[in-house]
């Protein structure tokens, strides 16, 4: 474990309880660590547990009905078990979140200026006219045109791009180290989405801010993000820099996935490779591999012992949890 | 009887309009405006092809799409299938007519009535239309074609998973072997491992059944896989019109050009060297579309002539190409460049002029 | 022929599901409240339906060996578990035997208030436009005058008798049902299975009855059982001011309350055996109407 790491998650499992059903292990020992300033990606379909994973290391997970195991430590700081109101204090001030919907996101009776300088208030101390102006700043940084007159409306007033914007804005308004964001643009058109994550990657870049994306769309990594882990059923299935991944996928998952996404710069006329089968045909990772069941690449040793996380013989840069990958054998 | 060759245009839509009233008032309700959904389409479907209509919120394609099935009632224009002007039927004509046309729905949860098993799901158009033959075998065979086990038929719609559920939908929509199947956003509800299988699905029944399609969608990679021709949307026009192959390798409209530079590709390499060209400002309201060129207040290639005054024409510059705007000639050939671009995503100037 | 099957390679959902009543049923079981108000509720059924076996004595027949004097009110003894009523009638058996009067009215009152609701919020829902909006305009009418009143109103226009008191709370709960079929009906006319039935090319009145129709009733089912319950107690209420009749055969829980007033400081039990049956009578149809609505509720699906 690097001691220069932002963040630092350790074994980390989510275990949901409720009322006359069986436990649902969301996120079953997942680890990994964001250096400062770096842009990582989580990428994965609807229940990989890629949501959940960013609400806890924010303290926003239910207490009751949940059950978290693990480490997660934030500069030194252990955040599991942590009382709230220390939590609070870091929450805006060393970690702030971008949620995917905008509208569900902001306060619809309290004006966008207000929960900006909301914001400032409290880990800046600015109050006032000194606010005020600091919330116009920010506005205009993330490109609200005319912020002075935005900050007395309300969100329904801005369109689903600047109510985004907003939202980025008062995430960064107390410079907050780590900047979490959980599927910012999927809820926004194409090019609303272009112009969100153009500026997302520049107030990064600027402001030193370490990323978590979070998002199930490989072009989105494939265009911010330094690391990128794949997650799959609860666990990260495999992990590697950018361009290791995207140019030598190992995992028959995402091998998967991008075999079966058209892409717009390759000749039309191939059919497209789906995976088999459907998000919920799966193993317990107890039984064996997860992807068992979906897997092209399927052995005799992926049903009974489940695969760990380790690094891959091939590529000494990647990082894989397979008997069988893409491209040849682990041993 | 006529020869039918492969080109030969099945449905054919000229000056389609959808315009929604805006009413206001307290006792008495007046017409104070109008949002204009569909405003003014012509289009063309051939017959055995594939038709992607694309576009992001708000331009119309969804409206679009239902209004050529007269689903929701056009404002203007005519919509003629087969010979047959749909907007002169009676609701009795049209109501049969409706078995050679079907739709596939966006959200496969909504689409299908809760209670109603799949069996009745899928007994309800055979019998709606008197469908001569046995409905259990017919059920069975569906199910098949589909991808579904037989034990399907028992069950209700919750049962099933998102994917699961959208073959229940085309099940629905094949049953009385349609001609045209007009698909609104088929894939957009569902993971992105799923929305592969759907799409060959859709394109093994295209060959088998010999269907032609509509696709509405907002994903220009999956419309492009799919289609033959593609018509670009924006604010309730058709902007642009062409082959799938040319549009990718050469789209004429600016507002295609910032759609197709928006869309992230999962290569690295690519994404890298690629050069966005960012759109500036809001989508203005269907309500209040900007006079001129619809596009005018956006447009990174926007010229301080003609843009805001006159309305372009959608016309052939190229055969099978079709664009509306002004100066797409100029901006083909590099004489006018792009404004803001995605090392200033923050600017709010517009198209310099050359 | 089977096109995509090996990629499918599905596998449905293994447990049984069969439709949103069995599912709510599930999950109806699961839930505390509602077993104890399915409890309640079959207690108060079984009590109304065997009245005449289980209760000790008959409603009428007065025991005067247990009186000692004028205005004695005797309390709980071994042969009468409640004690006497003042008119030396044992307290059990007339609240045994009003729990049957008290579950007919509530019964009949109810189906009499929902089909009128159902009747009025179908043609309103269905046929829109200005059939819409005259019952409507009727049903707030009805809504503007308050409950109680209204049902005391048509009571004493009708005569008295547990009948008019029947058809008064009926009545009265008409709007109640018609406006919240209404409202569903409009909704679920918007959904896309709506719209997916008209493009296979169903007739109008088809998708109305058969579709939008059957998925509007949840909510009134739900309103049913939480009406059954202020139903009882209205019933109760307009006994209690009197409009139910003087016929004393029939015992009735809420002129049980009202006659026994004047004895709530020396016999408080002569108000309180009557008063609880009514809660607790309530309280059953209540909790496993809530629950209903909550087991019923899609969104709580998976």
């Amino acid at each position: 474990m690097n001691v220069n790491n932002l963040l630092d998650v350790n074994d980390l499992e989510i275990v949901f309880s409720r009322r006359g059903r069986r436990d649902v292990r969301a996120v079953d020992k997942v680890s990994f660590s964001v250096a400062p300033g770096e842009t990582v990606g989580l990428v994965g379909e609807s229940g990989c547990g890629k949501s959940v994973t960013s609400l806890a290391i924010m303290g926003l997970l239910p207490k009751r009905g949940v059950r978290l195991g693990g480490s997660i430590s934030f500069d030194g700081t252990e955040l599991i078990g942590l009382p709230q109101d220390k939590l609070r204090r870091m929450r805006g001030r060393d970690l702030a979140m971008v949620f995917q919907d905008p509208m569900t996101s902001l306060n619809p009776v309290i004006p966008i200026g207000t929960q900006v300088t909301e914001v400032l208030v409290r880990h800046r101390g600015l109050s006032g006219d000194a606010a005020r102006k600091e919330a116009a700043d920010l506005l205009a940084r993330v490109g609200i045109p005319d912020p002075a007159r935005r900050l007395k409306e309300y969100p329904h007033q801005l369109s689903g791009g600047m109510r985004q914007r907003a939202l980025i804005a008062m995430a960064l308004a107390a410079k907050p180290r780590l900047l979490i964001a959980d599927e910012p643009t999927t809820a926004l058109d194409v090019t609303i989405q272009a112009q969100i994550l153009e500026l997302l990657k520049e107030l990064v870049r600027e402001s030193g801010t370490a990323l978590i994306m979070i998002t199930h769309d490989l072009g989105v990594v494939a265009g911010m993000c330094d690391s990128v882990h794949v997650m799959y059923s609860g666990r990260i299935v495999e992990r590697a820099g950018r361009r290791e991944l995207f140019g030598h996928p190992r995992h028959p998952y995402t091998g998967g996935l991008l075999a079966s996404i058209p892409r717009l710069d390759q000749p039309r006329g191939e059919r497209l490779e789906p995976i088999q089968g459907s998000p919920r045909d799966m193993l317990a990772w107890a039984e064996g591999c997860a992807f068992a069941p979906r897997c092209r690449n399927r052995v005799e040793e992926c049903v009974g012992t489940p695969p760990a996380l380790g690094p891959d013989r091939l590529r000494p840069e990647h990082e894989l949890r397979c008997y069988n990958p893409l491209g040849g054998s682990n041993d | 009887m006529t020869e039918q060759t492969n080109d030969d245009v099945l449905m054919s839509v000229r000056g389609l309009k959808v315009h929604f009233p805006i009413k206001k008032g307290v006792f008495v309700d007046k017409v104070v405006g109008h949002v204009r959904a569909v405003d003014g389409v012509d289009l063309d479907i051939r017959r055995g092809k594939t038709y992607g209509l694309v576009g992001e919120s708000g331009c119309g394609k969804s409206t679009l799409g239902r209004a050529m099935l007269r689903l929701v009632e056009p404002t203007d224009g005519t919509v003629t299938f087969d010979g047959v002007e749909m907007r002169s039927l009676r609701p009795e004509p049209l109501r049969l007519l409706r078995r050679r046309l079907q739709m596939v729905f966006q959200d496969p949860l909504a689409s299908l009535d809760p209670r109603q098993s799949v069996e009745s799901i899928l007994t309800e158009p055979l019998r709606t239309h008197a469908f001569k033959g046995d409905h259990g075998a017919r059920v069975r065979e569906l199910l098949d074609v589909v991808g579904l086990p037989a034990n399907a038929a028992g069950r209700y719609p919750h049962e099933f998973s998102g994917g699961q559920r959208q073959r229940v939908g085309i099940a629905r929509a094949i049953a009385l072997n349609p001609e045209m199947i007009i698909a609104d956003e088929p894939v957009s509800a569902l993971d992105v491992s799923i929305q592969a299988q759907i799409v060959n699905l859709l394109e093994d029944l295209q060959e088998q059944l010999g269907l032609t399609y509509v696709v509405v969608a907002h994903d220009l990679a999956v419309v492009r896989h799919v289609s033959d021709t593609i018509g670009v949307m924006y604010l309730g026009a058709i902007v642009e019109e062409s082959s799938s192959d040319e549009l990718y390798a050469e789209p004429l409209h600016p507002y295609t050009i910032a759609l197709m530079s928006a869309i992230p590709i999962p290569d690295p390499e690519v994404e890298e060297r690629r050069e966005r060209i960012l759109l500036t400002g809001d989508l203005p309201s269907p309500a209040n579309i900007p006079p001129g060129c619809r596009f005018h207040t956006r447009c990174p290639f926007r010229q301080t002539t003609r843009c805001a005054d006159e309305v372009p024409a959608l016309r052939e510059i190229r055969p099978g190409r079709k664009v509306a705007c002004h100066w797409s000639e100029e901006i083909v050939s590099g004489r006018i460049q792009a404004a803001a671009s995605s090392h200033d995503p923050t600017a709010t100037e517009v198209g310099l002029p050359v | 022929m089977s096109l995509g099957a090996a990629e499918a390679a599905i596998t449905v959902a293994e447990e049984q599901g069969g439709g949103l009543w069995r599912e709510a049923v599930k999950r109806l079981s699961r839930n505390p409240a509602a077993i104890i108000g399915a409890v309640l509720i079959a207690l108060f059924v079984f009590v109304a339906i065997f009245a005449d076996w289980l209760a000790p004595y008959t409603a009428m027949a007065p025991d005067l060996s247990q009186i000692e004097g004028p205005g004695h009110v005797p309390g709980p003894s071994a042969e009468h578990w409640l004690g006497l009523d003042d008119n030396g009638r044992d307290l059990l058996s007339r609240i045994i035997l009003g729990a049957r009067q008290s579950l007919l009215v509530g019964v009949v009152s109810l189906l009499f208030g929902m089909a009128g609701g159902i009747i009025l919020g179908l043609l309103a829902g269905g046929l829109g436009g200005w059939v819409d909006s005259t019952v409507m305009r009727l049903v707030d009418m009805m809504l503007a005058i308050p409950g109680l009143l209204f049902a005391i109103g048509i009571a004493a226009m009708l005569g008295q008798g547990m009948t008019a008191v029947m058809i008064a709370i009926g009545v009265v709960n008409i709007p109640v049902f018609a406006r919240l079929l209404r409202g569903q009906m409009l909704a679920q006319r918007e959904a896309d299975y709506a719209l997916a039935a008209k493009s296979l090319g169903v007739k109008r009145s088809r998708i109305i009855l058969g579709h939008v129709f059957p998925n509007s009733l949840t909510p009134v089912i739900v309103q049913g059982t939480l009406t059954l319950a202020t139903a009882i107690i209205e019933a109760a209420g307009l006994a209690f001011l009197g409009l139910s009749g003087e016929d004393p055969s029939i015992p009735e829980w809420g002129r049980m309350l009202a006659e026994s007033q004047r004895h709530l400081a020396n016999a408080p039990q002569l108000v309180i055996a009557p008063g609880v049956a009514i809660v607790l009578a309530a309280l059953g149809f209540t909790l496993l109407g809530e629950a209903l609505r909550e087991a019923l509720d899609p969104k709580y699906r998976r």
